[in-house]
């Protein structure tokens, strides 16, 4: 196989696209895939209950130092930056806001990029700013696979489109296929 | 032109060349610090004075004091609020004060107390509940320059909204803004509040132990050590705490998994609060 994990990177509207993209992914599905969705510093544990629920993978919001597992998707938890070290396991920090963001989609993107090299998949959906741009560039140049959604199926088109203009993806996908392709680049 | 890979593998060998570096000429060791977020600083760094690999890095830190000045702030996030996650100071009003009154004397540490909202918050706590008199505090970091502004506890007046609401969610009894006199764009908190506090220099990997601590509050430092540094950390503190002494970490960090979790029992798990077994 050739991906060791995904890493996905949402904003405003990412619920909904969450949800369609947690909903499609095969009950078989392996890789780990790890979530970086903007969301407000006291947001609860709803996020992880409503996405949990749509499918046989645990979703689980990350834990420090915890090492990355099969059939595992874990979220960012708020406030917090979420990073990928070198012996794929999580970790946290609470330094400054990164595109006035924390989680910043950047940090962990640009970071799952060093530890997985070209083992990596990025997924940049909806979303009103421009985090993730950075990400997903680092990801293409590490020889990862780059993924956007297509800004025309996205709630917010800006974040997918910057990432677009800046010239570094791969496939640019409807919400609804994004699902099935990722089935397809990871069967086993 | 090497590839992708032997340039990571290059950039690897300069990155610990670096730390090893830094240890042996200032004395801060960093070695056992997440890689991750270690990486990222200095790849920032790097970026900012037009430097293109970690060796050169390594050349500027060791010649140029004020580089390394600027590494040691990159590297140590010193990013901190008053009354920062409300339920905590509530639960360690609800659960470890009761206990503290018990005790004529007390002696609290702040490990890695940034430039100190932590302690301040954790004072005026003290104050409401009559238990400031006798205790002694310790407020401590490895980074002096933190320190010097936890000391003269002057904090921006735009940030009073925010911490006022977090005071009252932490369960406040009093006008907050009773603690500080505010002059322009600064507040000062009431000198009062400092009386019983000792700022001091404290590196937690490289110094060593308190003796007889009450509480030790030491909060979102650990997450920025691999997992061998904070086993040793954490026997530091369980060495440190007298029994039956309280430990509060931050909301992420936790006991499980270290070799002094059988030494503790959890007074509140979601809040991170521990306490010392007696036996
Ligand atoms: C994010 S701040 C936490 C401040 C406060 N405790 C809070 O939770 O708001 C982390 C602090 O840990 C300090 N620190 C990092 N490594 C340390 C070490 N080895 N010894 C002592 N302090 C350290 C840093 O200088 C920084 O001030």
């Amino acid at each position: 196989m050739n991906y060791h994990a995904i890493v996905i990177g949402s904003s405003a509207g990412g619920l909904q696209a969450l949800k369609t993209i947690i909903s499609g992914l095969s009950p078989h599905f392996k890789i780990p895939i790890i979530i970086c969705q903007h969301r407000s510093p006291y947001s609860d544990s709803f996020m992880v209950q409503f996405l949990n629920e749509l499918t046989p993978l645990l979703v689980k919001e990350a834990d420090e130092k915890e090492l990355i597992t099969e059939r595992h998707i874990y979220l960012a938890p708020p406030n917090f930056h979420l990073l990928v070290e070198e012996d794929f396991s999580l970790s946290l920090t609470v330094e400054e806001k990164v595109n006035f963001a924390r989680p910043s989609i950047d940090v962990l993107f640009e970071t799952a990029a060093e530890a997985y090299q070209h083992h990596l998949i990025g997924v940049i959906l909806t979303g009103a700013n421009h985090d993730g741009a950075k990400g997903m560039m680092y990801i293409q140049k590490k020889g990862g696979l780059t993924i956007a959604q297509n800004p025309a199926t996205a709630e917010v088109p800006i974040m997918p489109q910057t990432a677009i203009s800046s010239g570094c993806i791969d496939y640019v996908v409807n919400l609804e296929e994004i699902a099935e392709l990722l089935n397809k680049l990871c069967k086993t | 032109m090497q590839n992708n890979h032997e340039e990571d593998v290059t950039s690897q060998i300069e990155l610990e060349l670096l730390l090893e570096a830094i240890f042996r000429q200032y004395g801060y060791d960093f070695r056992n610090y997440s890689r991750a977020h270690v990486k990222r600083r200095l790849y920032n760094r790097l970026r900012q004075h037009e430097l293109a690999s970690f060796s050169q890095l390594q050349h500027a830190i060791l010649y140029d004091v004020t580089v390394f000045h600027e590494v040691l702030r990159d590297l140590s996030i010193n990013v901190t609020e008053m009354f920062r996650d409300p339920a905590f100071y509530a639960s360690l009003r609800a659960e470890v004060i009761p206990i503290l009154k018990t005790y004529p004397y007390i002696k609290i540490w702040h490990a890695g107390c940034a430039t100190g909202e932590e302690v301040y918050s954790f004072a005026i706590l003290l104050m409401e509940e009559g238990l400031y008199e006798r205790s002694q505090i310790y407020a401590t970091d490895f980074n002096t320059d933190v320190l010097e502004t936890a000391q003269k506890g002057i904090y921006p007046t735009s940030r009073m909204k925010e911490y006022t609401l977090n005071y009252q969610a932490a369960g406040g009894k009093e006008s907050f803004s009773k603690y500080y006199t505010a002059r322009y764009d600064a507040a000062l908190f009431d000198p009062e509040l400092k009386k019983n506090i000792v700022f001091a220099e404290h590196n937690l990997v490289t110094d060593s132990v308190f003796s007889e601590v009450n509480l030790i509050i030491c909060r979102n430092v650990l997450i920025y050590f691999n997992r061998s540094l904070q086993n040793k950390v954490m026997e530091l503190f369980a060495e440190s705490l007298i029994k039956g002494g309280f430990l509060g970490l931050g909301t992420k960090e936790n006991i499980m998994f270290s070799p002094v979790e059988s030494l503790f029992k959890v007074l509140d798990a979601e809040q991170k609060i521990y306490q010392k077994k007696f036996v």
